[in-house]
């Protein structure tokens, strides 16, 4: 496969099946509800409605109230460039992507928060407050994930270390030391994503939110960005737990491996509805200790490779 | 000849039997009652010719289950108890805007729902949440507004937070925004629409106040209603009840993010609502209560019939409680947020299911009980007044309003539904406090000379309860309010009237 067909490919999955998530963990957490729920394709239907809206801007807000919601896509779309999807390589990879990619959500993080105290507004400022000291504990944690896996691909390109091939080999000798992985990212996923114990995405509640409260003043397309950019992200940090656990069962053939990476997706989209639908949300001072927490794992899955 | 009076719930007195104190002995009487263990149950100011007032304080003993009756008079200005006897301070606010008094001394006095004095008829109208919040200074200190419009579909009510970071460290709640002039509207009655604007005092409530209201006018009519009537009355109040609670449960359920509670009890709060609808056709029980009895009968058929539905919906809500009290996660979310300790919450005079949460001894049912109340025995409490607590006592309550409801159900009385009225007696002052479902509602009336309402005086139990929700915002969370203000779940109307 030539570079060019591998990057429409690679995208076009990643632009068209991302809005899928948010509707599925919907209806997963309707069913536990006992309600029937939106569609799936909810997200999609909303998408479309926001693009056609007007907007309403604050007049204290400046161009960065904007740039938030562009990088809201712009970034997820650029670090999914260098993740593996399945069978389908990574179409940008380099000795030390993995850093870039984390810290281009950094990037992201540091515009919806400046975008939120463009506002001025005294709850979006709390919210920027939360998800900055938050992911300040998330970010060592996934750190350290890359780092173990780079330790055992030898390389720190995120190609190399998700390959199916080089996790074929690395599950049967670490499987430990990745299966303590995996619980990380997976805590990380929810966390990134807003996602319960960390955070309530359903909540009307503006006291209580972390991230949805930073964006409760764009409206129109700009929130329709917003809303494209969770569901990109959380197919792209999700991505790398799929990826991670699917190579057990590897079947030698690329497209099978990309059909089981997409289940994989839908089937994480399943679980973050069960997670969300059984248990409550963790109290805010409560949720530094998860965090740190996972980060441990990640540490201690660390020391077993490096004793 | 003692010269406070004593009296008991839903009787009268002829006004010429209360004696009027002089100031400073009707203020040291009224300490000296409040530290014996009785609590202000309401407090307002009645006027009478020329610049002269009323000043009339009616204390609950939950002991002996008798009330007592101050009374002073009053002109332009009045001593202020407020800082020996906090639960006092919303009261003296309330006269001092009702009737521009001033409560000389009174540590903080701003408005409580921003009315108009009503000595002023002509004058504008103050504009509500027009105030100065209390500020906390530092370079730290940061300041958050929420409301009067709110994201959520509920009352309007504005709230500020002094924050230190996450940790609030003073909350103060503006209210006033829905006033609508009830007590003033009540003047000159019992008028037709009396009883539609009581059952709307808070819509929640209905039930309640339309109780504590006609108990008022059968009492001053010198009549008692039907022991039917009282029992289906009881059992209007216990399915208000059981509704309120399961919404509760789900609406808390919802704010720990735990969806599935949240779901199942809002739809459930509707089959009980029904049951009150299949009894007098409205899910709220507006129209069921008349002054003399009720409009609305149960048949033999429909009493079982409706047994029936309770078992089913019994069995529901054991579920989805299950479900909720036992998942680790809420535990977890709801242990130890919003401590109200049993101190604060009697000295702000705090009642219903906040002050059992917290572990006081207060449920009209037992302590005050009513015609019906006879087979209420069990008080059900609370320890340590925090959000766990409040839940719990829901759930708790809700089991024994289910038995409540079985057993009225099961042996109604026979008889009439309803007495005829005669005309009031004049000049008496009657009281009817009811336990609704969040808690005590006091109505006291005053009849002029041809037996109309001269003052109607009602006190609902959010009035007293808001401030037990501020204190215990104090060093919680700010993230935790809802979660709190769940708990509490006051009335913004039953507020403002």
């Amino acid at each position: 496969m030539n570079l060019l067909s591998l990057l429409i490919l690679h995208s076009l999955l990643l632009l068209l099946l991302a809005p899928l998530l948010p509707g599925i963990i919907a209806k997963t957490k309707a069913f536990f509800g006992g309600r029937k729920g939106a569609p799936v394709l909810q997200l999609y239907f909303d998408l479309n409605r926001l693009r056609r809206k007007g907007m309403v801007v604050s007049p204290t807000t400046s161009w960065i109230f904007f740039v938030g919601p562009l990088l809201a896509v712009a970034v997820p779309l650029t670090a999914s460039l260098m993740l593996p999807f399945g069978g389908l390589a990574a179409p940008v990879r380099f000795g030390g992507d993995a850093i870039l990619f984390v810290y281009l959500f950094g990037l992201l993080r540091f515009f919806t928060a400046s975008a939120a105290l463009d506002t001025g507004s005294a709850f979006e400022g709390m919210g920027a407050a939360r998800e900055v000291s938050f992911s300040c504990l998330a970010e060592p944690a996934v750190l350290l994930v890359l780092l173990l896996l780079g330790r055992l691909a030898g390389s720190f390109s995120l190609q190399q270390m998700l390959a199916p091939q080089q996790l074929a080999v690395a599950w049967p000798a670490q499987g430990v030391t990745l299966g303590l992985a995996l619980v990380t990212l997976l805590v990380v996923v929810l966390a990134e994503n807003a996602r319960i114990p960390v955070d309530d995405p359903n909540t009307h509640l503006e006291l209580t939110m972390i991230h949805e409260v930073m964006v409760l003043d764009h409206s129109g397309p700009a929130l329709g960005l917003i809303e494209y950019g969770s569901a990109l992200k959380l197919w792209v940090l999700g991505g790398l737990v799929v990826q991670l656990s699917l190579p057990p069962l590897l079947p030698t053939d690329l497209a099978a491996t990309t059909l089981l990476f997409i289940a994989g997706q839908l089937l994480l989209a399943l679980l973050i509805g069960i997670i969300e639908s059984v248990m409550a949300r963790l109290p805010l001072p409560r949720v530094p200790a998860l965090l740190i927490g996972s980060g441990l794992l990640a540490a201690f899955g660390l020391i077993l490779i490096l004793r | 000849m003692s010269l406070s009076m004593q009296l008991k719930n839903n009787s009268s007195l002829p006004l010429n039997d209360i004696h009027p104190l002089p100031v400073e002995e009707f203020a040291s009487r009224l300490l000296h009652s409040v530290a014996d263990g009785l609590r202000v149950s309401a407090y307002f100011a009645r006027p009478r010719q020329e610049g002269q007032f009323d000043l009339i304080c009616l204390l609950a003993n939950d002991n002996s289950g008798k009330l007592q009756l101050l009374q002073t008079r009053i002109s332009e200005c009045f001593p202020s108890l407020a800082a020996q006897c906090p639960q006092l301070q919303l009261f003296e606010r309330e006269v001092a805007e009702q009737f521009g008094l001033q409560p000389v001394g009174h540590p903080w006095l701003k408005p409580v729902r921003f009315e108009r004095n009503w000595r002023e008829e002509e004058a504008p109208a103050p504009l509500a949440g027009d105030f100065s919040a209390y500020r906390v200074e530092g370079e730290e200190i940061h300041e958050v507004a929420v409301g009067p419009v709110h994201a959520g579909v509920i009352e309007p009510g504005h709230f500020r937070f002094q924050c230190h970071g996450e940790e609030v460290k003073h909350l103060e709640i503006s209210l006033g925004f829905q006033h609508r002039g009830l007590e003033k509207l009540l003047c000159g009655g019992p008028h037709k629409l009396s009883l539609k604007q009581i059952e709307a005092a808070a819509g929640d409530t209905s039930i309640g106040h339309a109780c504590a209201y006609c108990r008022n006018l059968e009492t001053l009519a010198g009549v008692q209603a039907p022991e039917r009537a009282e029992a289906l009355r009881s059992l209007a109040l216990e399915l208000e009840r059981l509704a309120n609670h399961v919404g509760d449960v789900g609406a808390l359920s919802g704010d720990t993010g735990f969806l599935p509670t949240a779901s199942y009890c809002g739809s459930i709060r509707g089959n009980i609502l029904n049951l009150t609808a299949e009894l007098c056709g409205s899910r709220f029980g507006r129209g069921l209560l008349i002054p003399g009895g009720v409009n609305f009968d149960l048949n033999p058929d429909e009493c079982r019939k409706l047994l029936e539905r309770l078992t089913v919906i019994e069995h529901e809500v054991n579920g989805a409680l299950a479900l909720f009290y036992d998942s680790p996660s809420v535990l977890a979310r709801m242990d130890g947020v919003g401590i109200l300790s049993a101190e604060i919450a009697t000295e702000l005079g705090l009642v219903g299911m906040a002050a059992r949460a917290s572990g006081l001894h207060r449920d009209l049912r037992l302590t005050h009980p009513g015609p019906a109340d006879g087979d209420f025995i069990e008080m059900v409490r609370q320890k340590r007044g925090d959000v766990h607590s409040r839940a719990l006592l829901r759930r708790r309550e809700i089991a024994a309003s289910f038995a409540m409801v079985r057993q009225l159900l099961q042996k109604l009385p026979d008889g009439d539904l309803r007495v005829a009225l005669g005309p009031l007696q004049p000049n008496r002052l009657a009281v009817a406090m009811v336990e609704g479902w969040r808690g005590e509602l006091v109505h006291v009336v005053v009849t002029d000379g041809r037996g109309k309402f001269d003052r109607y005086k009602l006190v609902d139990p959010s009035f007293h309860n808001w401030n037990g929700l501020a204190m215990a915002l104090r060093g919680q969370q700010i993230s935790d309010f809802p979660l709190c203000n769940k708990s509490f779940n006051l009335s913004y109307c039953g507020f403002d009237l």
